[in-house]
């Protein structure tokens, strides 16, 4: 995949916001059907699943007004892998996110931060940014991006550049960005300039930022 | 015009294709799991498949505009293939999928016993899982498969109005009829059905239950030939409305029994705006 593609979705209309548990919980519609399967899940984890899929043709897609960057169904997905016991999140968390469609997976990947699984989040950060779906790449540099080396998040940064991903959307980037990335992202305005053609105005930005410094 | 090609395996098209087929109208597809030429050895080639349907395939579309939803099955050329049949246990995970609107292709390619009992189960699922069912009819022995496939799908009890049989043809299209199932029409280049003879099968059947489809894969086909023949539909006297209830309306009443047809993101593309600024645009 190149330039010249005519959208590019990150699958959010603003920032990513950092979300907890007790914030996103009254925003869902059909609040009955999701504590009913919040409950059952908490029981029994291994019916998740069956809830997990069904749940955007259950609360719909529709933007949360009171959480930024989220939508009902995505919500309603974060919400029933909390509701697991923390044992089985992290397991859980890897198949739904291994079984899913692509709506399943950046759940999956915007819940992370409220699940408390640590390092066990990098298999799928790594997993999503190696796909060319630009919202499943956009939702792997969320917070739980710290997680990721050095050279795996700059590569991933790099990536949203490529892409056309908006660098507002990677969590952290002014406090983690380094002079190896600035290396990086002259090389592709490089290549970028030989060829014609510009770099996104947010990536020109942050690499003036940092050679400022440098 | 707004075009719903409602079997077409975009996975075997370029990304070129895509952009030529929203130029031309179309704003929906549906993809049927298929056989991809090579023969598949491993139920982990049918899942890694499965999941680009309902993975990569959505977003690819989405980026010109165009919806895309799939139909998820065990297909008749590898139905009989012992390697390949515990694909049918995995395929539960797969119908509770969003983008998941039917269960097919499954049917006959060679009308062996080993299909008879594929076919059955899957459309047991698709009763179990509230699905439509897709239904190949095989290319050799055509009419005796489809007479036999009405039969299968009779013994299955699900409605016949949540089951497409597809691939028809002159000889084939009447059985259909008389099934109160729907009645699908691949036109192709060479082979299956071309835009004129679609056009005197609708003169003479009439519209009600009637899917026009490019069903363009890595063969000999062409993603454009919806819209090719609606243009035929127009030239020979059919109504814009007519053409829109065949290209759009029809696909959305069959697919949307599935209650997951989601077009929220293009129902503001007006079929009257779409019309005049693409119908004649470039003729």
């Amino acid at each position: 995949m190149d330039a010249g593609l005519p959208a590019v979705p990150d699958g959010t209309g603003s920032p990513g916001v950092d979300q907890t548990e007790a914030q996103l919980l009254p925003d869902v519609p059909d609040a009955g059907w999701l504590a009913e399967a919040r409950a059952r899940v908490a029981e029994r984890p291994e019916t998740v699943g069956r809830y997990f899929a069904a749940a955007g043709r259950q609360v719909g897609r529709a933007p949360l007004a009171d959480a930024p960057g989220w939508h009902a169904d995505e919500a309603a997905r974060a919400l029933l892998l909390a509701a697991l016991p923390p044992g089985r999140r992290a397991e859980e968390a890897g198949e739904l996110y291994g079984h899913g469609d692509a709506g399943e997976k950046r759940a999956v990947l915007k819940a992370l931060p409220m699940l408390g699984i640590g390092a066990a989040a990098v298999p799928l950060l790594l997993d999503a940014i190696r796909t060319n779906d630009t919202r499943l790449v956009a939702a792997a540099l969320g917070p739980c991006a710290r997680h990721l080396d050095q050279p795996a998040w700059r590569q991933g940064v790099l990536k949203c550049v490529f892409m056309g991903v908006r660098l507002a959307l990677v969590h952290d980037l002014a406090e983690r960005a380094d002079a190896e990335l600035a290396t990086m992202l002259g090389a592709l305005a490089d290549e970028r300039a030989a060829a014609g053609r510009t770099m996104p105005d947010d990536a020109i930005t942050l690499l003036r930022s940092l050679t400022r410094e440098v | 015009m707004r075009i719903f090609d409602p079997h077409i395996h975009m996975s075997s098209r370029t990304t070129d294709d895509y952009r030529r087929m929203a130029a031309a109208g179309v704003r929906a597809v549906v993809e049927p799991a298929f056989w991809q030429g090579q023969p598949r050895t491993n139920p982990g080639s049918f899942t890694d498949y499965f999941d680009a349907l309902i993975g990569w395939e959505p977003f690819r579309a989405s980026q010109y505009g165009i919806r895309h939803h799939a139909t998820i099955a065990l297909n008749p050329k590898e139905a009989g293939d012992p390697r390949c049949r515990p694909v049918l246990g995995l395929l539960p995970r797969y119908l509770a999928k969003d983008g998941v609107v039917a269960v097919g292709e499954i049917g006959y390619d060679s009308m062996t016993a080993d299909e008879d009992t594929a076919f059955a189960a899957q459309l047991a699922l698709a009763v179990e899982h509230r699905l439509p069912a897709l239904v190949h009819t095989p290319h050799r022995d055509k009419a005796r498969g489809t007479r036999r496939s009405l039969d299968v799908v009779a013994e299955s009890g699900i409605p016949p109005g949540m089951v497409l049989i597809d691939h028809l043809n002159e000889l084939t299209v009447g059985l259909v009829r008389e099934s109160g199932c729907w009645a699908g029409f691949s036109i192709y280049p060479e082979t299956k059905m071309s835009p004129p003879r679609m056009v005197a099968i609708l003169r003479e059947h009439g519209l009600d239950r009637m899917l026009v489809n490019s069903a363009a894969d890595w063969g000999v086909s062409d993603p454009l030939l919806t819209r090719v023949t609606a243009d035929a539909m127009l030239d020979a006297g059919f109504s814009p409305d007519d053409v829109d209830r065949v290209m759009w309306r029809n696909p959305v009443e069959f697919y949307g029994q599935s209650g997951r047809l989601d077009l929220s993101e293009i129902a503001e593309v007006s079929p009257t705006f779409a019309g005049s600024s693409i119908l004649r645009g470039g003729s």
